[in-house]
C-alpha cells in the first residue's frame, strides 16, 4: 500500500489530485478513490477503469487543453505528468448528473440497429437526425485550433524486430543482439516488462521489473534499438511495419516532436504480444468497480493501489487467483473467489482455499449498483442464487492471444478449443509469434534459460468463461465502448444479421476506436453459441491497421502547412514580384495572376491587361509550361505515336497545334509541336499536365515502341517561355533580335540581351504572338528587355487572368476546364484535326460507337451574355429552371474586344444549337443569366491577325 | 509496402514506384480496335500470377511478375 500521498499534481474535471511518478492516469484516479471516469457511448451509462493497458474500452478521457487537448484518450494509457489536466467525455452537464443518462432508461427503446429502423429518409432528412444523434452519442471532441505539436517521421531497418517487451520479447532480443544482429525491440508502456509489471515473481533474483530493465540496459549494449512508448500499429507486405513513438504524453506540451512515426523494414519479426484479458459476461458488468482481474492485479503490484475494499474475484482459469493473493496482500478483504469450473483442483486452488472462500461452480449473475458504482453482486453458485457485498470485482474470462499484427501480415489462424480462442498458425512472411501470444503462459518455459522464482507458477493457462444465456433480465455487456449487449447479439441473430461481419456492421459490435480488443472474442463465443455452431465457424472479423489509434498529425508527419506539397516558383518570380505580381496557385506552380495598378481591383487589372495586348503589346510568364524535346532516327515514330494531329509533313523550323489522347480517346493534353531539324522535335504541353506527359512518353517509347532510336528529354526546367503578344509584337521583337521574325507557326534562333533565344511564332491570344524560349538562368535579362520594350510600345505585362480572358474570347480549349477527361477532339471541334490513318494512342478508342456517332455528346460552345452580365464558372446549362442541365460553363471571362460577358461551355448536341438561348444557372451561387449558343471563337474567327 | 528490387537500384519501398497496369492491358498502336477496348475495358482478374507494368523513380520501366494472393514478387525485368 502506498504510504505517502502523490507527488504529481494532476486535475479531473477540474478538480485538483496528485499522483505518483510512474502512475497512469487510471491508477492515480483509482487511487484518489475516484470511480466514475466516463460515460457511455450509446447509453451514457457510468463507467470506471476496466482494464490495464491499450485496451481499455471505457475510460476515455480528454487529456491537455485547449490546441494541446487529446480527445479519447485512455486513461490506462497515459502517464501522469505535473501539470496534466483531464476531462470526462460524452456528459454533460456532469459526470454524475449526466441528462444523456436517460438514454439508459429508455434503452429498451434503443436496440441495435435503432437508428437504421429510426432514421430513414432522403439525405436532406439525414443531415438533421445526424445533428441530434452525434450530439446524444459521442466520443471527445477534437480540438478546434491547428495542432500545434510537431510530428517526425523516421525509417530504420533491421535484422529482427521484436514486438513487445515481455519477458518472451525481451529473451528473443537480447538472443538475436548477441547473435550479432541488428535488433530492434519495441514496447507500448513506459517501462519494459509487460506481463512482468503485475507479477510478484523473482528472475535470476531480481523483481520482475528490475529484471526486465536490467535486460533493456543487455540488449543496449549488444548493440540493439530498444523503443519504450512506441506502439507497433500497422504490418504490411515485405515486413514493413510502422510503430509510433510518444515522445511526450497526450496533452503534454514538450520540446522537439511530439511523436515519432517509424517505417521499419525488417528481415525478420518476432511477435511478443501478449495476451489480452476477457471479461466475463453477467448483468451490470460494466459498472465502476468492475474490472478485469489482471487490471486490479496491475493496480495492486504495479502502482501499490488497491482497486476497492472489498473484493470478489469471479473466474473461469487459475491464473485469475494471482489476483486475490496480490490484493489481499495489499490488505483489500477478498470476499469471494467465484469459479465457473465445477471442481477446480491443484496447488494453486489449494493455497488460495488456505486464505480465501472459494465457490466451484459459481459465476455472477448480476452486479449491484449503488450511486454510479458496485456495491455487490447477485451469483449462481452451485444452481443457488447468493448475494455478496463488494465494492470491487475482480474478473477474467480467459485471455485472448493479441493477433493483430500476425493477421494484417497475412498470417493463419489455429483455433484452440482449451483456450476458447485463436492461436497464431504460420506466419506468411516468416514471421513468428512467442510468449503467452503464441500460447505459452509459463514464465518458467517463457525463459527457460533463467532461474524463475514464481509462487503460483503452477497456475493452469487461462480458459474462456461460461457462455450467458440471458438468466436474469437487464443488460451484460460484450462490447463495452459501443454499449453492445448480449440482447443485442440476440436481436441481431433474430433479425437475419447472422455472419459476424453482419452483427459487426448491425451492432456496432468490435467498433470504435478500442476495435473490440477485449470483448470480440466473448461476443464471438456468444454468437457461435446463438448459432448453434462452433465457434470457428461464426468466423472472425478483420484485424486492420493501426492497433491503436494513432494522431493523424503523425502520419501527417512533417507534411503539413507550407510543407504539405512542394511549391515550384518561376525562374523570373523575383522580377514577377519587381513589378507588383499577384500570385495564383497554378497547380504545384505560384504564377502571376495580374499586376494591379493602385486602386484597381483584380478584375479590373486584368481586362486592362488584356485589353493592352489587343491594342498594342504584352509579356506573359509561360515558363511552366512542359517542354520536351526527342530526338533520334526514330523520333518521328514516337512523336507520331503520341501526338494524334499530322505531322510527317512538317518542315524542319515549322510547327503546329497538336493534340494528345489518352487510350480511350479523350483528351488529355494540348500544346505545340516543332521540327527543330529532321529527326529532332519539340513538344509543348500545358502546365498541369507536364508531369503526365513526361511519364507518358516515356512510357509510349520504352513499353509500346520498345526503347526505339529516340530519346525524350523532358527539358521543361531548362527553358524559361515568355511569351509575347499583340499588334505591335512582331515589331518589337525583329528589333531585339536585329533580324526578321518567323511567320505565324515558324520558329527562328536569335539573342535577345546577349542570352541566346528561341523564338516560336505560335499564338494562344488570337493575337500575333511568339514565345521565346531562353536557358532560365539568363532568363531575367531577356526578361527586362522585353518588358522595357514593350512598355516603350505602349504595352506591358499581363498575368493569368487575362491570358484566359484571351483565350477564351478565342475560344481555345484549357486542359481541366474544357478538356476535363470526358471531352474527345470531336467534342472540343477537332474531329478533323486528327490523322486520318490513325497510328496514334487513342485511335482505336474513338472507333466506339458512343464516339464514332456524335449525337448526344457535349460540344464545345461559346455563350454570350445577352443583357452583359457575368456568366458563372461551374453554371448548369438549362433551357428553364427546373429542368435536367444539357450541359455547363467550363471557363467564363468578360469580352475584351468591346463589352459585356462571355464564356465557353460544354453543351448537349452544341454544335447544332448555335442561337437558341438558355439560362447559365448556378443555384449555389445565385446566379442566373441568359445566355445564347454560338460558335466558340468571338475573335478573328478567320485567324487574320497572325499574319503580318 | 511492397519492397521491390529495381534491377538498376537494388531493392526499395514501393513508395518509390509507381504502378502503371497489367500487361495484359498494354494497348499496342496496331491493335485493332475491338482488342483494344477488350484490353481496356473487360480484363480478368484471375488469381495466381499477374504481371504488372511499373516504373521506379530512377527513369526505368519494369515489368514484374507478382502473386495476386501473397503479393509475393517472383520477377523484375527492365522494360
Amino acid at each position: 500500500m502506498r504510504e505517502h500521498a502523490g507527488t504529481v499534481p494532476f486535475t479531473f474535471d477540474g478538480k485538483a489530485y496528485a499522483g505518483h511518478p510512474g502512475d497512469t492516469l487510471a491508477a492515480a484516479l483509482v487511487a484518489a478513490g475516484v470511480k466514475l471516469v466516463a460515460r457511455s457511448f450509446k447509453l451514457h451509462r457510468p463507467r470506471g477503469i476496466m482494464a490495464a493497458g491499450v485496451e481499455e474500452a471505457s475510460a476515455l478521457v480528454t487529456v491537455g487543453y485547449g490546441a494541446h487537448a487529446e480527445p479519447n484518450v485512455r486513461a490506462t494509457d497515459v502517464f501522469l505528468y505535473p501539470g496534466l489536466v483531464a476531462t470526462s467525455q460524452n456528459a454533460w452537464p456532469s459526470l454524475r448528473h449526466d441528462i444523456g443518462a436517460v438514454n439508459s432508461l429508455a434503452a429498451s427503446l434503443i436496440p441495435a440497429g435503432f437508428y437504421y429502423k429510426t432514421f430513414f429518409g432522403p439525405p436532406s432528412r439525414w443531415m438533421i437526425y445526424e445533428h441530434f444523434i452525434r450530439k446524444a452519442a459521442g466520443l471527445g471532441q477534437p480540438p478546434r485550433v491547428a495542432d500545434p505539436d510537431h510530428y517526425a517521421h523516421r525509417s530504420a531497418f533491421c535484422d529482427v524486430l521484436v514486438v513487445g517487451g515481455g519477458p518472451a520479447g525481451l529473451a528473443a532480443a537480447l538472443h538475436a543482439a548477441e547473435a550479432g544482429k541488428r535488433v530492434i525491440l519495441i514496447e507500448q508502456d513506459i517501462a519494459p516488462g509487460g506481463s512482468l509489471l503485475r507479477e510478484a515473481v523473482t528472475i535470476d533474483g531480481a523483481p520482475g521489473d528490475q529484471w526486465a530493465q536490467t535486460m533493456v540496459a543487455r540488449i543496449r549494449a549488444a548493440g540493439g534499438r530498444v523503443l519504450l512508448r512506441t506502439t507497433a500499429a500497422g504490418y504490411w507486405d515485405d515486413n514493413f511495419l510502422f510503430a509510433v513513438e510518444r515522445r511526450v504524453e497526450p496533452g503534454q506540451p514538450g520540446q522537439g516532436p511530439a511523436q515519432v512515426l517509424w517505417k521499419l523494414r525488417c528481415a525478420e519479426v518476432v511477435l511478443a504480444t501478449g495476451t489480452i484479458e476477457r471479461p466475463l459476461v453477467f448483468v451490470n458488468n460494466d459498472l465502476p468497480g468492475v474490472m478485469l482481474a489482471g487490471a486490479a492485479r496491475a493496480l495492486a503490484l504495479r502502482h501499490g493501489v488497491a482497486p476497492g475494499r472489498r473484493a470478489v474475484i469471479a473466474t473461469s482459469h487459475d491464473d485469475a487467483y494471482r489476483t486475490a493473493f496480490a490484493l489481499a496482500d495489499l490488505g483489500v478483504e477478498i470476499v469471494a473467489i467465484l469459479d465457473s469450473r465445477t471442481a477446480p483442483a491443484g496447488p494453486v486452488i489449494d493455497a488460495a482455499r488456505a486464505r480465501f472462500a472459494v465457490f466451484a461452480d459459481a459465476r455472477p449473475l448480476r452486479a449491484i449498483r449503488s450511486r454510479n458504482a458496485l456495491a455487490g453482486l447477485d451469483a449462481l453458485v452451485a444452481g443457488v442464487r447468493q448475494r455478496f457485498d463488494a465494492d470491487c470485482l475482480a474478473m477474467s474470462g480467459g485471455a485472448s492471444p493479441v493477433l493483430h499484427l500476425h493477421r494484417q501480415a497475412g498470417g493463419a489462424l489455429a483455433y484452440d478449443a482449451a483456450r476458447g480462442g485463436f492461436l497464431p498458425g504460420a506466419g506468411r512472411q516468416g514471421n513468428t509469434t512467442i510468449g503467452a501470444a503464441a500460447g505459452i503462459h509459463a514464465l518458467a518455459s517463457i525463459l527457460d534459460q533463467a532461474d524463475v522464482v514464481d509462487p503460483l507458477g503452477a497456475a493452469t493457462a487461462p480458459a474462456p468463461g461460461p457462455i450467458w444465456r440471458d438468466d436474469v433480465p437487464g443488460k451484460a455487456f460484450v462490447d463495452f465502448q459501443n454499449d453492445v449487449t448480449t440482447g443485442d447479439l440476440a436481436l441481431a441473430q433474430r433479425e437475419g444479421y447472422t455472419s459476424v461481419e453482419h452483427t459487426k456492421r448491425y451492432t456496432t459490435l468490435g467498433m470504435g476506436t478500442d476495435q473490440g480488443k477485449t470483448g470480440a472474442m466473448v461476443a464471438l463465443a456468444q454468437i457461435a453459441d446463438l448459432r448453434g455452431v462452433a465457434l470457428p465457424e461464426a468466423g472472425l472479423t478483420t484485424f486492420r491497421p493501426p492497433y491503436t489509434p494513432v494522431t493523424m498529425g503523425a502520419f501527417a508527419g512533417p507534411a503539413r502547412g507550407d510543407h504539405a506539397a512542394p511549391i515550384r516558383r518561376l525562374p523570373l518570380a523575383a522580377a514577377h514580384d519587381a513589378l507588383g505580381a499577384l500570385w495564383v496557385p497554378a497547380g504545384a506552380w505560384m504564377r502571376p495572376r495580374a499586376y494591379p495598378e493602385a486602386g484597381e481591383s483584380i478584375g479590373q487589372a486584368s481586362l486592362r491587361e488584356a485589353r493592352m495586348v489587343r491594342a498594342s503589346v504584352g509579356v506573359v510568364d509561360v515558363s511552366s509550361l512542359g517542354k520536351f524535346e526527342i530526338a533520334g532516327p526514330d523520333a518521328l515514330a514516337l512523336v507520331a505515336a503520341v501526338c494524334a494531329t499530322p505531322m510527317a509533313k512538317l518542315a524542319v523550323g515549322r510547327g503546329r497545334y497538336t493534340v494528345m489522347l489518352r487510350e480511350d480517346g479523350m483528351v488529355m493534353d494540348d500544346g505545340t509541336l516543332w521540327r527543330l531539324a529532321e529527326d529532332r522535335w519539340l513538344i509543348t504541353s500545358s502546365s498541369g499536365g507536364a508531369a503526365r506527359m513526361s511519364r507518358h512518353m516515356t512510357y509510349v517509347a520504352d513499353v509500346l515502341l520498345g526503347h526505339p532510336r529516340a530519346a525524350v528529354v523532358d527539358v521543361g526546367e531548362h527553358w524559361a517561355g515568355l511569351a509575347i503578344a499583340g499588334p505591335r509584337s512582331a515589331a518589337l521583337l525583329a528589333d531585339l533580335i536585329g533580324a526578321p521574325v518567323p511567320s505565324h507557326m515558324g520558329l527562328c534562333h536569335g539573342t535577345i540581351a546577349g542570352a541566346p533565344v528561341r523564338v516560336l511564332a505560335a499564338s494562344y491570344s488570337g493575337e500575333r504572338a511568339f514565345e521565346v524560349h531562353v536557358p532560365g538562368h539568363l532568363a531575367h535579362a531577356v526578361f527586362a528587355a522585353l518588358v522595357d520594350a514593350a512598355q516603350a510600345a505602349g504595352g506591358g505585362v499581363y498575368g493569368l487572368d487575362a491570358m484566359d480572358h484571351l483565350r477564351v474570347e478565342k475560344g481555345h480549349v484549357v486542359i481541366g476546364a474544357e478538356a476535363d477527361g470526358r471531352a474527345s477532339p470531336a467534342d472540343l471541334g477537332m474531329g478533323g484535326m486528327l490523322r486520318k490513318a490513325g497510328g496514334f494512342i487513342g485511335w482505336q478508342g474513338l472507333t466506339r460507337p458512343a464516339l464514332a456517332d456524335q449525337a448526344g455528346r457535349r460540344q464545345l460552345v461559346g455563350l454570350t451574355s445577352i443583357d452583359g452580365a457575368g456568366i458563372c464558372e461551374g453554371a448548369m446549362l438549362v433551357v428553364q429552371q427546373g429542368e435536367e442541365p444539357a450541359g455547363h460553363v467550363t471557363t467564363a471571362a468578360p469580352r475584351v474586344a468591346g463589352q459585356g460577358a462571355i464564356a465557353l461551355g460544354l453543351l448537349t448536341d452544341g454544335a447544332a444549337r448555335h442561337g437558341e438561348v438558355l439560362l447559365a444557372w448556378s443555384p449555389t451561387r445565385h446566379s442566373m443569366v441568359q445566355v445564347r449558343v454560338g460558335p466558340a471563337v468571338f475573335h478573328d474567327p478567320e485567324g487574320a491577325l497572325y499574319h503580318d | 509496402m511492397l519492397l521491390i528490387p529495381c534491377p538498376h537500384c537494388g531493392p526499395r519501398n514501393q513508395e518509390e514506384f509507381a504502378y502503371e497496369r497489367t500487361l495484359d492491358s498494354v494497348v499496342r498502336l496496331d491493335d485493332a480496335p475491338d482488342a483494344a477496348v477488350t484490353a481496356l475495358y473487360t480484363r480478368a482478374n484471375l488469381r495466381g500470377t499477374d504481371h504488372e507494368i511499373w516504373s521506379h523513380l530512377c527513369g526505368q520501366w519494369l515489368r514484374l511478375t507478382r502473386d495476386r494472393m501473397s503479393h509475393a514478387i517472383s520477377a523484375v525485368e527492365p522494360l
